[in-house]
Protein backbone atom coordinates (compact mmCIF):
# COMPACT_ATOMS: atom_id res chain seq x y z
CA UNK A 1 0.00 0.00 0.00
CA UNK A 2 1.29 3.42 -0.92
CA UNK A 3 0.15 6.79 0.32
CA UNK A 4 1.38 10.32 -0.32
CA UNK A 5 0.79 13.37 1.86
CA UNK A 6 1.69 17.00 1.21
CA UNK A 7 3.36 19.01 3.99
CA UNK A 8 3.05 22.79 4.00
CA UNK A 9 6.06 24.73 5.28
CA UNK A 10 5.26 27.22 8.04
CA UNK A 11 1.69 26.01 8.61
CA UNK A 12 1.69 24.84 12.22
CA UNK A 13 -2.08 24.40 12.36
CA UNK A 14 -1.74 21.49 9.92
CA UNK A 15 1.50 20.05 11.31
CA UNK A 16 0.89 16.46 12.30
CA UNK A 17 -2.05 15.80 10.00
CA UNK A 18 -0.04 13.47 7.73
CA UNK A 19 1.34 11.52 10.71
CA UNK A 20 -2.18 11.31 12.11
CA UNK A 21 -3.44 9.73 8.87
CA UNK A 22 -0.61 7.17 8.98
CA UNK A 23 -1.52 6.34 12.58
CA UNK A 24 -5.14 5.67 11.57
CA UNK A 25 -4.00 3.37 8.73
CA UNK A 26 -1.60 1.41 10.99
CA UNK A 27 -4.35 1.00 13.62
CA UNK A 28 -6.73 -0.34 10.97
CA UNK A 29 -4.04 -2.84 9.98
CA UNK A 30 -3.78 -4.00 13.61
CA UNK A 31 -0.07 -3.25 13.87
CA UNK A 32 1.38 -3.65 17.39
CA UNK A 33 0.52 -0.38 19.29
CA UNK A 34 4.14 0.00 20.52
CA UNK A 35 5.39 -0.10 16.93
CA UNK A 36 2.65 2.33 15.86
CA UNK A 37 3.76 4.74 18.58
CA UNK A 38 7.45 4.51 17.64
CA UNK A 39 6.58 5.05 14.00
CA UNK A 40 4.21 7.96 14.36
CA UNK A 41 6.42 9.76 16.89
CA UNK A 42 9.29 9.64 14.39
CA UNK A 43 7.01 10.70 11.51
CA UNK A 44 5.55 13.55 13.54
CA UNK A 45 9.02 14.82 14.50
CA UNK A 46 9.96 14.70 10.81
CA UNK A 47 6.75 16.43 9.75
CA UNK A 48 7.28 19.21 12.31
CA UNK A 49 10.84 19.63 10.99
CA UNK A 50 9.50 20.21 7.46
CA UNK A 51 6.89 22.70 8.73
CA UNK A 52 9.50 24.45 10.88
CA UNK A 53 12.35 24.68 8.39
CA UNK A 54 11.25 24.06 4.79
CA UNK A 55 9.01 25.71 2.18
CA UNK A 56 7.16 22.52 1.32
CA UNK A 57 7.53 18.79 1.43
CA UNK A 58 5.83 15.47 1.07
CA UNK A 59 5.60 12.22 2.96
CA UNK A 60 5.60 9.03 0.89
CA UNK A 61 4.44 6.00 2.82
CA UNK A 62 4.89 2.41 1.66
CA UNK A 63 3.37 -0.25 3.90
CA UNK A 64 4.31 -3.88 3.33
CA UNK A 65 3.31 -6.97 5.31
CA UNK A 66 6.45 -6.79 7.45
CA UNK A 67 7.48 -3.15 7.46
CA UNK A 68 6.69 0.50 6.83
CA UNK A 69 9.03 2.64 4.72
CA UNK A 70 8.50 6.39 4.81
CA UNK A 71 10.35 8.97 2.74
CA UNK A 72 10.00 12.59 3.74
CA UNK A 73 11.39 14.99 1.16
CA UNK A 74 11.40 18.75 1.44
CA UNK A 75 12.35 21.79 -0.56
CA UNK A 76 14.15 24.15 1.77
CA UNK A 77 17.44 25.37 3.18
CA UNK A 78 18.87 21.88 3.73
CA UNK A 79 21.18 20.86 6.57
CA UNK A 80 24.83 21.95 6.18
CA UNK A 81 26.21 19.57 8.81
CA UNK A 82 24.09 16.46 9.50
CA UNK A 83 26.39 15.17 12.28
CA UNK A 84 25.91 18.45 14.12
CA UNK A 85 22.14 18.36 13.55
CA UNK A 86 22.05 14.85 15.05
CA UNK A 87 23.49 16.10 18.33
CA UNK A 88 20.92 16.54 21.09
CA UNK A 89 20.42 20.21 21.88
CA UNK A 90 21.58 21.60 18.54
CA UNK A 91 18.84 23.61 16.86
CA UNK A 92 18.39 26.40 14.33
CA UNK A 93 14.67 26.79 15.07
CA UNK A 94 13.05 30.22 15.08
CA UNK A 95 11.35 31.73 18.17
CA UNK A 96 7.97 30.95 16.51
CA UNK A 97 8.87 27.24 16.38
CA UNK A 98 9.94 27.33 20.04
CA UNK A 99 6.62 28.93 20.99
CA UNK A 100 4.92 25.86 19.53
CA UNK A 101 6.85 23.65 22.00
CA UNK A 102 9.60 22.51 19.64
CA UNK A 103 13.08 23.60 18.59
CA UNK A 104 14.99 22.05 21.48
CA UNK A 105 17.32 20.18 19.16
CA UNK A 106 15.82 16.81 19.97
CA UNK A 107 13.90 15.99 16.79
CA UNK A 108 16.46 14.10 14.71
CA UNK A 109 17.91 12.14 17.69
CA UNK A 110 14.35 11.17 18.66
CA UNK A 111 13.60 10.04 15.10
CA UNK A 112 16.70 7.84 15.23
CA UNK A 113 15.63 6.42 18.62
CA UNK A 114 12.16 5.56 17.32
CA UNK A 115 13.11 4.01 14.00
CA UNK A 116 14.77 0.71 13.08
CA UNK A 117 16.57 2.39 10.19
CA UNK A 118 17.03 6.06 9.46
CA UNK A 119 18.78 7.50 6.42
CA UNK A 120 19.21 11.20 5.84
CA UNK A 121 20.73 13.18 2.99
CA UNK A 122 20.63 16.91 2.48
CA UNK A 123 21.77 19.57 0.03
CA UNK A 124 22.14 23.16 1.18
CA UNK A 125 19.58 25.47 -0.50
CA UNK A 126 17.89 22.48 -2.14
CA UNK A 127 16.34 20.33 0.56
CA UNK A 128 16.48 17.26 2.76
CA UNK A 129 15.48 13.64 2.24
CA UNK A 130 14.79 11.45 5.23
CA UNK A 131 13.94 7.76 5.13
CA UNK A 132 12.47 5.95 8.11
CA UNK A 133 12.00 2.18 8.16
CA UNK A 134 10.23 0.30 10.95
CA UNK A 135 9.61 -3.44 11.02
CA UNK A 136 6.36 -4.87 12.37
CA UNK A 137 7.87 -8.09 13.73
CA UNK B 1 -3.49 5.38 40.69
CA UNK B 2 -5.58 8.54 40.67
CA UNK B 3 -9.12 8.85 39.32
CA UNK B 4 -10.00 11.65 36.89
CA UNK B 5 -12.72 12.63 39.39
CA UNK B 6 -10.06 13.11 42.10
CA UNK B 7 -7.94 15.32 39.82
CA UNK B 8 -11.01 17.45 39.12
CA UNK B 9 -11.93 17.61 42.80
CA UNK B 10 -8.49 18.36 44.28
CA UNK B 11 -7.53 20.94 41.65
CA UNK B 12 -10.98 22.46 41.24
CA UNK B 13 -10.49 21.67 37.57
CA UNK B 14 -12.97 21.76 34.70
CA UNK B 15 -13.46 18.89 32.28
CA UNK B 16 -13.80 20.51 28.87
CA UNK B 17 -13.65 17.44 26.66
CA UNK B 18 -14.15 13.71 27.11
CA UNK B 19 -16.02 13.88 30.42
CA UNK B 20 -17.41 10.37 29.85
CA UNK B 21 -15.83 8.21 32.54
CA UNK B 22 -14.69 10.08 35.63
CA UNK B 23 -13.63 6.78 37.22
CA UNK B 24 -10.79 6.26 34.74
CA UNK B 25 -7.53 5.80 36.63
CA UNK B 26 -4.22 7.48 35.77
CA UNK B 27 -0.90 6.20 37.07
CA UNK B 28 1.74 8.70 35.92
CA UNK B 29 2.16 12.44 35.48
CA UNK B 30 4.58 14.37 33.30
CA UNK B 31 4.80 18.16 33.39
CA UNK B 32 6.29 20.10 30.50
CA UNK B 33 5.69 23.00 28.14
CA UNK B 34 8.22 21.49 25.75
CA UNK B 35 6.58 19.03 23.36
CA UNK B 36 10.01 17.77 22.23
CA UNK B 37 10.43 16.39 25.76
CA UNK B 38 6.95 14.88 25.81
CA UNK B 39 7.72 13.02 22.58
CA UNK B 40 10.62 11.21 24.27
CA UNK B 41 8.39 9.71 27.00
CA UNK B 42 7.61 6.05 26.60
CA UNK B 43 5.18 5.58 29.49
CA UNK B 44 1.57 4.46 29.26
CA UNK B 45 -1.37 5.77 31.27
CA UNK B 46 -0.03 9.29 31.57
CA UNK B 47 -1.46 12.70 32.46
CA UNK B 48 0.32 15.52 30.63
CA UNK B 49 0.44 18.66 32.77
CA UNK B 50 1.20 21.70 30.63
CA UNK B 51 0.74 25.42 30.14
CA UNK B 52 1.24 25.18 26.39
CA UNK B 53 -2.17 25.62 24.82
CA UNK B 54 -1.88 25.15 21.09
CA UNK B 55 -2.85 22.52 18.56
CA UNK B 56 0.56 20.85 18.76
CA UNK B 57 -0.10 19.96 22.43
CA UNK B 58 -3.02 17.83 21.22
CA UNK B 59 -1.11 16.45 18.22
CA UNK B 60 1.84 15.49 20.44
CA UNK B 61 -0.52 13.68 22.82
CA UNK B 62 -2.20 11.91 19.91
CA UNK B 63 1.14 10.59 18.65
CA UNK B 64 2.35 9.68 22.15
CA UNK B 65 -0.86 7.83 23.11
CA UNK B 66 -1.51 10.29 25.95
CA UNK B 67 -5.20 10.21 26.90
CA UNK B 68 -5.28 12.94 29.56
CA UNK B 69 -4.12 16.58 29.40
CA UNK B 70 -4.34 19.10 32.26
CA UNK B 71 -3.86 22.76 31.32
CA UNK B 72 -2.50 24.81 34.22
CA UNK B 73 -2.20 28.59 34.83
CA UNK B 74 -5.77 29.04 33.54
CA UNK B 75 -4.76 28.33 29.96
CA UNK B 76 -7.77 27.71 27.76
CA UNK B 77 -8.08 25.20 24.96
CA UNK B 78 -9.40 26.59 21.67
CA UNK B 79 -12.41 25.09 19.86
CA UNK B 80 -10.03 23.57 17.31
CA UNK B 81 -8.01 21.95 20.12
CA UNK B 82 -11.19 20.59 21.73
CA UNK B 83 -12.36 19.12 18.42
CA UNK B 84 -9.05 17.39 17.79
CA UNK B 85 -8.92 16.10 21.38
CA UNK B 86 -12.47 14.72 21.19
CA UNK B 87 -11.71 13.07 17.85
CA UNK B 88 -8.80 11.28 19.51
CA UNK B 89 -10.65 10.50 22.75
CA UNK B 90 -8.34 12.67 24.82
CA UNK B 91 -9.73 14.07 28.08
CA UNK B 92 -8.95 17.78 28.51
CA UNK B 93 -8.93 19.44 31.92
CA UNK B 94 -8.26 23.09 32.84
CA UNK B 95 -7.28 24.53 36.21
CA UNK B 96 -6.12 27.85 37.60
CA UNK B 97 -3.15 26.56 39.61
CA UNK B 98 0.49 27.04 38.71
CA UNK B 99 2.23 24.00 37.28
CA UNK B 100 4.24 23.57 40.50
CA UNK B 101 1.17 23.64 42.74
CA UNK B 102 -0.80 21.32 40.47
CA UNK B 103 2.07 18.80 40.39
CA UNK B 104 2.51 19.01 44.14
CA UNK B 105 -1.18 18.27 44.79
CA UNK B 106 -1.32 15.47 42.20
CA UNK B 107 1.78 13.81 43.63
CA UNK B 108 0.27 14.04 47.11
CA UNK B 109 -2.85 12.14 46.02
CA UNK B 110 -0.82 9.38 44.36
CA UNK B 111 0.09 10.38 40.82
CA UNK B 112 3.58 9.02 40.14
CA UNK B 113 6.49 10.68 38.31
CA UNK B 114 7.77 9.04 35.11
CA UNK B 115 11.38 9.32 36.32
Amino acid sequence: MEFKFEIEGGNFSKAGSASSEVKKILKQLNVNPKIIKRTVVSLYEAEVNVVAHAFEGNMNVDIDTDKIVVKIEDRGPGIPDIDQAMQEGYSTATPQVREMGFGAGMGLPNIKRNSDQMNITSKVDVGTELEIINYFG
Amino acid sequence: MVKVADVVDKLNARVICGSGDMNQEIQFGFASDLMSDVLTIDTENLLLITGLNNLQTIRTSEMSDISFILFVRDKKASEEMKELACENEITLLECGHSMFRACSILNEIGLQPVY
